[in-house]
């Protein structure tokens, strides 16, 4: 279980992301070594998963992104596996997310432009298996995005 | 607009998996110099492809246990003011993602909470009470797949 020095170095791990080991452990009060010892020991034990870089495909030139909101048919006992397995193959999601609620899964669908998305829309997303229900939300801006927890 | 090559997308493949590989590292793996790979990163840091890191951790492991994403539309009576509801809903700590879109909501949000009592707390005395705030849809995340995208 993670003690109380843990979270305060995932706090500002987790805050500032692109900290070294030597400045997060002066901002966690501990030294360069207990720090180092404590994130292998949080690797280790799954509590951190992953360290990614974040690819901004705005910049790569796909400046649109849109949102999809799915609604399975649920009759069909596979149809999540199925919708899943057929959504991996399409290189232009880039998040799938299962869900509980009025939505099933909601996927983050990125292309150059609104041609480029239609032509994806029509011949990839539209064929995925079992869908009941779909609506889509275009983003306009990203305002926040952060890691952080409230530790 | 940079072009890239098939060893930039090599690296922005890797770098997606592993953020923290050193210069060295990640040259061993692409049969690249360490200068000639340090080069080719602060080129695509430059051009704003590589945006920093992203830290993932098992948030269940450390006490939030519920994320949720809530579609938020803004009351269409009064004027409503999109700086004030974003200003409020950025400084909320349990708020991660706050996204302006365009469709059934004006906002899409993802909140952790401890579990769902925590959860109704931050929904009522936080969400609930933002400048503007209308109709409200919860979705609990299960399972949450981040791909590789147009890379290959």
């Amino acid at each position: 279980m993670p003690d109380d020095t843990d979270r305060r170095l995932l706090r500002h791990l987790l805050t500032e992301p692109k900290l070294g080991t030597a400045e997060l452990a002066e901002r966690a009060g501990v030294t360069t070594a207990t720090c180092w010892r404590r994130l292998e020991r949080l690797r280790a034990e799954g509590v951190i998963r992953k360290q990614e870089a974040v690819i901004d495909w705005r910049a790569l030139g796909y400046a649109v992104e849109v949102s999809l909101r799915f609604t399975l048919d649920k009759t069909n006992p596979r149809a999540f596996d199925e919708f899943l397995a057929a959504a991996r193959e399409v290189p232009e999601v880039v998040t799938i997310e299962t869900l509980l609620g009025r939505v099933d899964v909601r996927l983050s669908v990125i292309a150059r432009d609104m041609g480029h998305y239609q032509q994806v829309y029509r011949s990839r997303i539209l064929t995925l298996p079992h869908i009941a229900e779909l609506e889509a939300l275009m983003l306009i801006a990203t305002i926040k995005e952060s890691e952080a927890l409230p530790l | 607009m940079i072009d890239l090559d098939d060893t930039d997308r090599a690296i922005l493949r890797a770098l997606a998996q592993e953020g923290g590989l050193s210069a060295g590292e990640l040259g061993r793996r692409l049969d690249l110099s360490q200068p000639a790979t340090w080069r080719r990163v602060r080129r695509l840091e430059e051009a704003g492809i590589l945006a920093g890191n992203r830290v993932e951790v098992d948030r269940a492991a450390l006490g939030f246990g519920v994320t949720v994403f809530l579609g938020v539309k803004l009351a269409t009576r009064g004027r409503v003011s999109l700086e004030d509801f974003e200003r409020a809903v950025v400084a909320i700590p349990e708020v991660q993602v706050v996204q302006h879109v365009l469709g059934l909501f004006d906002y899409r949000l993802r909140v952790v909470a401890r579990d769902i009592a925590d959860f109704e707390r931050v929904l009522r005395r936080r969400i609930m009470t933002l400048p503007g705030v209308g109709q409200v849809e919860a979705n609990v995340v299960l399972t949450e797949e981040r791909r590789p995208g147009p890379l290959a």
